[in-house]
């Protein structure tokens, strides 16, 4: 059996007839060594809500790089998971520096990454792709000194 | 081990690469049917399957993260590295085997592949724009 680990802050924010789960996480910049456990905890919740493990490993590996994306480049950010019967969606914002060229930035390969960013084993200009590549639809808007945000959204009747 | 079988178990692998059990010695007669390697957690992340058994040089949690997202079903620490007390924790917690061999990678990955473990093929399909 899996076992918790202790949780970062978690708020919960709907619960409405439409949403049948919404949780927001914390998500602090610089915090290497809590790094990744938000997006483990949405494996977990997403375990027990009973979604294919298709989806499961598609949300998670998107979580998890733009966890890293958030604990590399901003001083905070959020990630909020919503399930409905129809959608799994993962927002994303934090008041990172924003991403210059998001269109460069979408290219594998390309990175700005520090050597401290690298020794975690991220930063080799695979995360926005790689969020890309498990999601249906993918948004991203970034303002430079603002901050950027994201939308992943998987559909739950594909299991890819 | 035959050549060409398409399995290993967890035990042969350990008694080829000469590894050490750093957690999971209860978990040994797990098949193995394929493998990745790579420094690179976002490479992972990009061509992992459920399963599958990772060689890695990282030797910080986030091979663990990594490992439990993707539902690797072992880590093999190259080059005598091992996983930092943060990591191996992780792992207790998520029943994932951890070992570690004193082979380089190229040298890991060649010894299972010529004894018939076989790596994982193409990447996952691009899910997006369909």
């Amino acid at each position: 059996m899996a076992s918790r680990e202790s949780a970062l802050p978690v708020q919960t924010i709907a619960m409405s007839d439409e949403n049948i789960f919404s949780q927001r996480f914390e998500i602090r910049g610089g915090d290497f060594s809590n790094a990744g456990k938000t997006s483990t905890s949405i494996k977990d919740i997403l375990q027990e809500i009973g979604i294919d493990p298709s989806i499961i490993i598609r949300a998670s590996i998107a979580s998890y790089e733009a966890e890293m994306n958030v604990v590399m480049y901003a001083q905070r950010g959020s990630l909020t998971l919503s399930v409905t019967p129809e959608k799994l969606h993962l927002r994303l914002e934090d008041d990172g520096p924003g991403i210059e060229n998001i269109e460069l930035a979408m290219k594998e390969g390309f990175s700005t990454a520090t050597e401290k960013m690298r020794e975690m084993g991220f930063g080799a200009g695979m995360g926005l792709p790689n969020i890309k590549r498990n999601a249906d639809k993918f948004e991203i808007f970034s303002e430079r000194g603002k901050g950027t945000s994201l939308d992943v959204t998987i559909f739950l009747d594909k299991t890819g | 081990m035959i050549s060409g079988d398409p399995k290993m178990t967890l035990k042969e692998i350990q008694e080829l690469l000469q590894a050490e059990v750093i957690i999971g010695h209860d978990r040994l007669g797990e098949e193995i049917t394929s493998a990745g390697a790579s420094d690179l957690m976002s490479d992972v992340l990009a061509f992992g399957k459920p399963g599958i058994l990772l060689l890695t040089g990282l030797s910080n949690s986030q091979s663990v993260r990594t490992a439990n997202i993707i539902d690797a079903k072992a880590i093999i620490y190259v080059r005598g590295k091992k996983p930092d007390q943060e990591g191996i924790e992780l792992a207790k917690g998520r029943n994932i085997p951890l070992l570690t061999t004193q082979f380089m990678m190229y040298t890991a990955c060649g010894l299972l592949f010529t004894h018939g473990l076989k790596g994982i093929g193409a990447p996952r399909a691009n899910h997006s724009h369909e």
